[in-house]
């Protein structure tokens, strides 16, 4: 499902955010992704959604080579996968459900299947009574949630979270990664970036350790559920 | 929680069809056309100081267009509508002036000829200008007799002209007076109005589209943050953009009505006095206002400038926002 092969990525004017990484993330896995402070993990992330682009080597995703993604085909290749935000990058001025409604809109779904999937993924994430809010009257874990719906309301195989409890307390971190488990069970592929090493541990998925831009450790494909 | 569907792994799993796509690209136009007019609604004041700014840009060209155009429609019968005299050389008897005159009545250009002789000239003067004492002091009658030729009304200013010369080169003619000079002055100044009235279009019509440029310029300024996450989850440059061009085009609009209503209240306002005006040279003129192709014009126009204003205004900065 991604690939890299001998990346690197130099910012302009910054340091090596990552050096000559090789990384096979299979379809179906979950998998953490760990390191300091600075160790590169946004970067990756990054290099995966096509926010940034690798200084050297290659990114495939989804059987796609990043590199042979024009900037024009860049929105039809972020359809392609569910991203969430620690700070979930909600619409302030919509409601709930236009929220998660506005990736099936961009994609030109019809009314009553826009309807009935963003029905469906309020419901996977507990807020089917929220839809008519505004994400600012909702509390941090419930926006957060929102944020998920959103993500994966179109169903892509994809999704990938960069520090999505970094701010909410243990018992509604351990919630949410239950929600991306079940995300998971359904056959969807997941990369977490997280500082939460407690949860990491004690969820026991696959676990890629980054350190200054270099990979350090990884417990390996497949590790933990299948 | 309820139970969730099942979920398959392939990415275009569950993608709309072709015809679905198209039936919502036309939905979420009109969603568009009216979030936006709805989003100027929600800033009321600098929606309207906007607005009002277009209109006033748009009703200047539009009402210097109008008031060329009364001109032109009051001059329009003049340059034929225009007696001239015929002076016969002195000592010409008056029985020669009445044989010119039976001649040129037989003409189809000409309606009327007035024989004036020179006994009635000097009546006349000697009434309008006081200058009695001195003119009965003469002892020959200085003026001549005189023929006030009418040509027929519609005739062209050349015909008006060549029938002037025609006069002229008749035997026992002194003088021919034509006196157009001032219709020509009044038909140059309308020319350089109707010119000035082209360049204001231009220059404001420019102004238009650098206004609404600049404004969605702060907008898309302002929802900088929105349109990065649009861009993260997949929004494509024209869905991005889409709002903010409806966004131009209700400026335009709304700019080119209210030009529409500026223009109309300055029309009532002016439509006495230049009634009076005009009523001096021509008696049956009705000032005309814009009509309806002028409405037409101003909204259609407004639009279009709205538009491109909006156009530029994405073109140039939409690309600059990226998520990082
Ligand atoms: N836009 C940028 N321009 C220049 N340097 C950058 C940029 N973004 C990140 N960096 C640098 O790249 C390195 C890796 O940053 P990155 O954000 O990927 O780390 P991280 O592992 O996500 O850290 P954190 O846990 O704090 O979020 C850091 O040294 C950072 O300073
Ligand atoms: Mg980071």
């Amino acid at each position: 499902m991604i690939r890299f092969e001998a990346v690197g990525k130099r910012y302009p004017g910054g340091g090596e955010a990552l050096a000559t990484l090789d990384l096979d993330i299979a379809a179906g896995e979950f998998v953490f992704l760990t390191g300091p402070s600075g160790a590169g993990k946004s970067t990756l992330l990054k290099l995966v959604a096509l926010i940034e682009r690798p200084s050297r080597g290659q990114v495939i995703v989804n059987g796609q080579n990043t590199r042979k993604v024009a900037r024009r085909r860049i929105p039809q290749f972020r359809r392609g996968l569910g991203m969430v935000f620690q700070d979930h990058k909600l619409l302030a001025d919509r409601s709930v459900f236009e929220n998660v409604a506005l990736p099936l809109l961009i994609a030109g779904y019809a009314e009553r299947d826009i309807n009935r999937r963003v029905r469906a993924a309020l419901d996977l994430v507990g807020l089917a009574d929220k839809a008519p809010r505004l994400p600012l009257t909702l509390s941090t874990g419930e926006q957060q949630r929102v944020g998920i719906a959103r993500a994966v309301v179109s169903k892509p195989p994809l999704l990938i979270a960069d520090e999505p409890t970094g701010n909410l307390d243990p018992a509604l971190s351990l919630e949410i990664m239950r929600l991306f488990e079940r995300f998971n069970e359904l056959g969807v592929t997941l990369l977490i970036a997280t500082h939460d090493i407690d949860l990491v541990t004690q969820l026991g998925h696959r676990r890629v350790e980054l350190v200054s831009g270099q990979l350090v450790g990884d417990t390996g494909l497949g590790h933990g559920r299948a | 929680m309820a139970a969730p569907e099942r979920r398959g792994g392939e990415l275009r799993r569950g993608a709309p069809g072709l015809l679905t796509r198209v039936r919502g690209y036309f939905r979420l136009h009109a969603q568009n056309l009216l979030g936006s007019l709805g989003r100027l609604a929600r800033q009321p004041l600098a929606s309207l100081l906007t607005v009002a700014v277009i209109g006033i840009a748009m009703a200047l060209p539009a009402g210097l267009d109008v008031l060329v155009n009364n001109a032109r429609a009051l001059s329009a019968g003049w340059a034929s509508a225009v007696d001239f005299s015929v002076y016969l050389e002195p000592g010409q008897p008056l029985a020669r002036a009445e044989t010119l005159a039976a001649e040129a009545r037989g003409q189809a250009d000409i309606v009327a000829v007035e024989v004036i002789s020179a006994e009635e000239a000097l009546a006349q003067l000697s009434r309008f200008t006081g200058m009695q004492a001195a003119l009965e002091a003469l002892d020959d009658n200085p003026l001549p007799h005189t023929l006030v030729v009418r040509p027929r009304p519609g005739l062209s200013a050349e015909a008006v002209s060549r029938l002037a010369d025609g006069f002229e080169s008749l035997e026992g003619i002194d003088l021919v007076q034509l006196d157009t000079a001032w219709v020509e002055r009044f038909l140059a100044i309308v020319d350089i109005a109707r010119r000035a009235s082209g360049i204001t279009l231009l220059l404001l019509g420019f102004a238009v589209v650098v206004i609404v440029g600049n404004t969605i310029r702060l907008d898309i300024e302002n929802r900088r943050s929105e349109i990065e996450v649009m861009k993260l989850i997949g929004g494509s440059d024209g869905f991005i953009r889409r709002p903010f061009l409806y966004g131009g085009l209700w400026y335009g609009v709304i700019g080119g009505l209210l030009a529409v209503v500026f223009n109309a209240s300055a029309l009532l306002a002016l439509a006495g006095p230049v009634q009076r005006l005009a009523g001096l040279y021509n008696a049956d003129f009705a000032l005309q206002g814009p009509g309806l192709t002028g409405l037409g014009v101003l909204v259609g126009g407004g639009a279009l400038l709205g538009w491109l204003g909006a156009w530029v205004a994405t073109s140039r900065h939409l690309r600059d926002i990226e998520p990082t």
